[in-house]
């Protein structure tokens, strides 16, 4: 009975991985073959991956965009990360009753739904003629109030002791913030750094509407260039789509492990 | 009290410095979520295309209720939100049960393997599942092949598989990434607690309806709002899946949004009535859940 229970376990599980990981399989042999191969139904790699290559630069320009995509989300995840942390940290370690009905306030912001927002943001950053800009992509989303939280809740977890201690030896509020605070907290920033990146780099939306010179295109944008028109030819678009997600792919996999320690930590409560 | 050079106590001192760490990102909330809200609020009360607006009073929100399209979104939305979402969770509940098996072999590949698709892009995952169900895509094809069906689907095609296709495509994309806050819920649940349970001869059943699920509830608020809120706030999907169509079958009530902003003449006063619905929706949604998930 026991051994059935855990055949079955395992045969679930890999069913499910499969299906997990099929769709990603699929696109990057597609990226490697061409159109009338795809859609034949061919899923082993082909050798059409150069081809497909010299055809998506010679269509789109994917270093303008790819490099747009990799600074903004970039500017955008560290900044969002120093704010928020120094916040959460802030509202835990010097709470008080106005603070803590402070943070009560902000997390009604996660009620906010950005199509409500979008329109008033989109007027305002056109007023300030800063469309097209790295500051339009990255200031609304910079703080969040889930982040904030998550930092709040791996700061209650630190002792403070610590903090005792280091201030009797003298060392200023923010030092004991960054020389004590953040390297302890890595597997929080870890997942806050995967989270924050990867929407950041998936943002569709507000790009779409406020990246309007052709200069200032994101990666997502370049893709759905791509997939619009007469004549798809599906090999480049699935280079293209493979292209756009191996950032956030790659970050994961290397975050991985710290990704799920910091999740850990930010659901104890 | 000691004071500190500048004459302050120490617990001012501690005091300001509290507030000067969090005002950065409390003054960024404040402009860019609240702010915007009340001047959403404002313009929904005004009427015109473009930049040319007048107040109109209610007139927004007396069209909302004769716009059929409107309407239409709105049910795409709900539809989703009812049947996507409970399966998501009951599946990403499942998986994270399995995989917290003690003596389970593989561990980290499964996990990784079932958390993979949350790291492809909206707009990539969108374009791979648009293709792969395409009239001539691959999912026809194997189906054929395999005898299943007789002729192609034109999944995106008709109103119903198109719908199916959006929540296949939604499980798919982000059921891994609800399981890791699963994950880490059910590592905070104490051994012991399930020791005991096995000595008093409670059943695999009991012990889950019992211990794990109580234990879990905070983590079940948690990924039901955050899911709520998202189904609520789908875009790339409908945009780049289907399309929104076809005749409008699959379009989300953001995609609307986004239509009568910026693609029809800008009818910005209108949108921001609709986009004041969706918030309403989800206030009350996520009020609903913490009442219900506060009960103890």
């Amino acid at each position: 009975m026991r051994k059935i229970k855990n055949v079955s376990t395992y045969v679930i599980l890999s069913i499910v991985s499969l299906i997990s990981v099929f769709p990603l399989y699929w696109m990057i042999s597609a990226a490697t073959n061409n159109s009338t191969d795809i859609l034949g139904g061919r899923l082993i790699f082909g050798t059409n991956l150069m081809n497909n290559l010299t055809n998506l630069l010679e269509q789109q320009n994917v270093g303008r965009a790819f490099g747009n995509s990799l600074m903004f989300s970039t500017i955008l995840s560290v900044l969002s990360l120093v704010v928020c942390s120094i916040a959460g940290y802030g509202f835990e370690i010097y709470h008080d009753r106005a603070k803590d009905r402070l943070m009560g306030i902000l997390l009604l912001a996660m009620m906010v739904p950005f199509a409500a927002t979008l329109i008033p943001l989109f007027k305002m950053f056109t007023d300030l003629n800063l469309q097209s800009t790295w500051i339009a992509y990255v200031l609304p989303t910079i703080s969040t109030p889930f982040l904030i939280m998550l930092f709040r809740q791996s700061a209650r977890s630190f002792p403070k002791d610590i903090i005792e201690a280091a201030r009797i030896d003298g060392l200023s509020e923010i030092r004991i913030f960054a020389t004590i605070f953040v390297p302890t907290m890595k597997s929080t920033y870890a997942a806050a750094m995967t989270v924050t990146f990867m929407n950041a780099w998936n943002n569709y939306l507000w790009p779409k509407v406020i990246m309007m010179s052709e200069k200032s295109q994101t990666m997502p944008m370049l893709v759905t260039n791509l997939s619009v028109g007469y004549s798809i030819d599906y090999g480049v678009l699935m280079l293209g789509v493979l292209i756009c997600s191996l950032p956030t792919g790659i970050l994961f996999l290397v975050l991985q492990k710290s990704f799920a320690n910091g999740i850990v930590g930010a659901v104890k409560g | 009290m000691k004071t500190s050079r500048k004459g302050l106590t120490v617990n001012q001192k501690y005091n300001i410095t509290g507030w000067t760490f969090l005002l950065p990102a409390a003054i960024l909330i404040f402009a860019m979520n609240f702010y915007p809200m009340i001047q959403a609020l404002i313009l929904s009360f005004k009427s015109g295309i473009g930049n040319n607006l007048k107040f109109n009073g209610l007139y927004n929100y007396s069209r909302l209720l004769e716009d059929r399209v409107f309407w239409t979104s709105f049910k795409n939305t709900f539809l989703y939100l009812l049947i996507q979402v409970p399966i998501m969770l009951a599946l990403a509940i499942f998986l994270a049960l399995l995989l917290n098996k003690k003596d389970l072999k593989c561990k980290g590949l499964f996990r990784t393997a079932i958390f993979l698709p949350c790291c492809t892009a909206l707009v990539s995952y969108s374009i791979i599942f648009k293709t792969l169900f395409s009239f001539d895509g691959y999912i026809n094809t194997v189906l054929l092949n395999l005898g299943i069906i007789s002729s192609r689907i034109n999944w995106l095609g008709q109103e119903e598989t198109a719908k199916i296709v959006i929540i296949i495509a939604l499980i798919w994309r982000w059921t891994g990434y609800n399981m890791v806050f699963y994950l880490a819920g059910l590592q905070n649940i104490d051994d012991s607690l399930y020791e005991a349970a096995k000595i008093d001869g409670a059943g695999s059943v009991k012990t889950f309806f019992k211990i794990t699920m109580p234990l879990l509830r905070p983590t079940i608020l948690l990924t039901t709002i955050m899911s709520i809120n998202g189904t609520l706030q789908l875009f790339d999907e409908s945009v780049n899946l289907t399309g929104g169509g076809p005749a409008n079958s699959t379009l989300t009530m953001s995609h609307y949004i986004y239509k009568v902003s910026f693609e029809y003449n800008p009818q910005f006063g209108y949108a921001a009535a609709m986009s004041y619905i969706i918030f309403i929706l989800v206030a009350v949604l996520s009020f609903i859940q913490m009442k219900v998930g506060d009960k103890r």
